[in-house]
């Protein structure tokens, strides 16, 4: 891993509360000694980040996760330089842009075309490089129709996907997101996020401030959670996610039990640790991601990978797809079953499947082993899905559970809709149709997965 | 204070494009939608010659000499620079605050915004200027030394930049400053020598030199409407003053820049 994308040492934001009679003061300590907060005593200050320390490697994804109040927005807003932090440094290598809000800056009584030339330059692009990525960004906002049109007849959807178009093609190393993925219709929001997943596979930095749990959890590598100001944990997104969720749900007394009951659980996924056997799955209400179970039969390693065994995150639709299942069982079981899930980005099953259903009948397994599960065309839609992967007894008992934790795409140059694409054919008796040209063949790019 | 005024230049020199395409904006948006449109760029300057030129030769005549005969075109010469001045360091008062969304959500270069208020307005005095050389052609007043007004051009530049970044960050934390400009400027403009000329008030003179705009004012007529440019030590201690006004509102601007996210 190369030097990282971002460094936060020990950065503590303080924000004056607004206090009238001491405007002059403030203004005065402002000039002579060029900090705010000299003359200040504690009670009219507010400590919105407090000692924050925590790096963001190169091509990591990480969220941020936290109260309201807890100082997320503060963080990203230092991150993207707008405000400098009190103390402390806060260092960021490459390219920053901020989908803080979006088209902010848009001036609405000129035309969309201007704007976007605008705001881009406001991003740091030049003339050219907008000019070249002008049709693009179009495109992907969608308004190709109205792009001539002053920004003060668009719609608030409009409005909110042009600024993210124009975010999101600065092409910017670090990307920080705010909040912002619920712009416009269903359909849009999936294309941030797609768009974002685009970035993570290229390898560019992305730190993500959400409320969405199973966003973060699923699109993060890590995560830091922060509450009134403080830093309370950070790594592993799905270990820090569960601390949160314990926290929320039962307080701090709760935390600690959590913390001293299952250490570090997923840290490495390379040993088997201890975990309560009678913890149990998530709720039955929704989708969480999560792993859990006894471990006895555990799931070390999972790889999805394309017919030739090659580990890819992106497929052409109708390719193959197998997952490859690494598993290890410490001591001798002779009862147990591999299961596997596929859902869809929203969490709805697509097919689910496991040994016992398909009446194979376990004997004996010990030591290390190996588990495919191939799938010789996904004749699936576009879009991104989800894959559950699972050990345990007949009964149900999970020796280890992974639930959403690996996730692929699919891509189709066809914009059909659902979530299967039956094998098919159109034929027409008496009705003057002329059939599709031949395309050319879906391009993956260097999208795999390294 | 000279390091900061260092480097206050090349943040704009490497935002130039930006400020290019602001300034474009700025000048495409502002008429939008009116029915004039561009005109008014041309016809503002006219309405508020035709507004001073009556007051002041009908109903309260100035005392003036000979000299400054025809008026209208010796007004024109001091008007057309001096809304130049006021409008941009009224504009600038409200610049930061009116886009406090751009400073808060964006990072974004606040310096651009004063800067680009002030070049706007001066695209504006540049769209007046074929109109006053029509009307100095015409009263027969247009001389070579007309090019000579490029002095004092630029030490005014200098002086309303430096005073719009000042003024511009000091009113995001005192408001107040937005409402007393206007005033002041009303002030300021009867204190320099646009609507009389300098040499007719002498009781007046040693005041009036302290007043760099005085000595900007002198230069634009001497070049355009007077036909002979003497005006150059005046003019000289005006580029330093203005020059000092531009390091102080650079290095205010740097200092205040850290709060500005935060009180906008």
């Amino acid at each position: 891993m190369s030097a990282p994308a971002v460094v936060a040492t020990d950065v503590t934001k303080v924000y004056r509360r607004f206090v009238h009679k001491n405007q002059w003061k403030t203004l005065k300590s402002a000039l002579l000694k060029g900090s705010l907060l000299s003359d200040l005593r504690p009670d009219e200050t507010f400590t919105a980040l407090d000692s924050v320390s925590f790096e963001v490697p190169q091509g990591c994804t990480f969220a941020v996760i936290g109260e309201n109040g807890s100082g997320k927005s503060t963080l990203l807003k230092l991150t993207a330089g707008i405000t400098r932090p009190t103390r402390g440094t806060l260092d960021v290598h490459g390219r920053i842009s901020a989908l803080i809000e979006l088209g902010a800056g848009f001036h609405p009584e000129i035309s969309g075309r201007e704007n976007v030339m605008i705001n881009g330059i406001m991003l740091g692009l030049t003339r050219e490089e907008i000019t070249r990525r002008f049709d693009e960004i179009v495109d992907f906002a969608e308004m190709s129709a109205f792009i001539d049109a002053p920004v003060k007849t668009y719609s608030s959807g409009m409005y909110m996907r042009l600024g993210f178009a124009v975010a999101i093609h600065v092409d910017p190393d670090v990307l920080l997101v705010d909040e912002v993925l619920a712009v416009g219709d269903e359909s849009f929001t999936r294309k941030c996020l797609d768009k974002i997943g685009e970035f993570r596979r290229r390898g560019r930095t992305i730190v993500l401030v959400t409320h969405s749990l199973g966003l973060a959890e699923k699109m993060c590598d890590e995560i830091a959670w922060l509450r009134k100001g403080k830093l309370m944990q950070k790594g592993d997104a799905k270990r820090v996610v569960d601390a949160y969720l314990t926290y929320v749900a039962g307080g701090e007394e709760a935390l600690l039990a959590h913390e001293h009951g299952a250490p570090a659980a997923l840290e490495s996924g390379a040993t088997a640790p201890e975990a309560a056997p009678g913890e149990s799955g998530p709720g039955s209400s929704g989708y969480h991601e999560g792993r859990w179970g006894s471990r006895d039969v555990e799931i070390v390693e999972v790889s999805l990978r394309d017919a030739r065994g090659q580990s890819r995150h992106v497929y052409a639709h109708g390719e193959a797809l197998h997952v490859v299942l690494k598993v290890r069982a410490a001591a001798p079981v002779s009862d147990f079953v591999f299961g596997i899930g596929l859902f869809t980005a929203d969490g709805v099953s697509v097919y689910g499947t496991n040994t016992h259903v398909e009446d194979h009948v376990c004997q004996s397994f010990a030591g290390d082993g190996e588990v495919r599960f191939e799938i010789d065309a996904l004749d699936l839609v576009e879009g991104t899905y989800l894959v559950d992967v699972a050990s345990h007894r007949r009964d149900g008992t999970p020796y280890d559970y992974h639930r959403g934790l690996y996730s692929f795409r699919v891509k189709s140059r066809t914009k059909d809709v659902g979530v299967w694409r039956p094998r098919h054919a159109w034929r027409f008796t008496g009705v003057d149709i002329t059939p599709p040209q031949p395309r050319p063949e879906l391009d993956l790019g260097d999208e795999g997965d390294a | 204070m000279l390091s900061t005024l260092v480097r206050q230049v090349a943040t704009l020199v490497r935002y130039r494009a930006l400020i290019q395409s602001l300034v474009s904006r700025e000048l495409k948006a502002r008429y939008r939608g009116s029915l004039l449109g561009f005109v008014w760029s041309f016809v503002n300057p006219l309405l508020l010659l035709a507004t001073y030129g009556l007051v002041f030769t009908y109903m309260l005549p100035v005392r003036r000499s000979p000299q400054t005969d025809p008026y209208f075109v010796f007004l024109f010469c001091g008007i057309l620079p001096w809304t130049w001045f006021s409008s941009s360091l009224l504009e600038a008062s409200g610049v930061l605050i009116s886009s406090g969304n751009l400073i808060k959500k964006v990072l974004f270069p606040a310096e651009v915004l004063p800067v680009v208020t002030v070049l706007a307005n001066l695209a504006h005095f540049g769209f007046g200027l074929p109109i006053l050389l029509v009307v100095l052609l015409w009263s027969g007043h247009l001389s070579p030394t007309a090019l000579l007004m490029v002095a004092p051009l630029l030490v005014q530049l200098l002086l309303t930049l430096g005073l719009a970044l000042f003024i511009s960050a000091l009113t995001v934390h005192f408001r107040d400053i937005g409402n007393i400009l206007g005033h002041v400027l009303h002030l300021w403009f009867f204190s320099t020598p646009v609507l009389y000329a300098y040499d007719d008030v002498p009781a007046l003179q040693p005041l009036l030199r302290l007043n760099p705009m005085t000595h900007v004012m002198i230069g634009y007529q001497e070049a355009l409407f007077f036909g002979h440019f003497v005006h150059w030590r005046g003019l000289l201690a005006a580029f330093l003053v203005a020059l000092f006004a531009f390091a102080a509102g650079a290095w205010l601007f740097e200092r205040l820049r850290d709060t500005l996210a935060e009180e906008v």
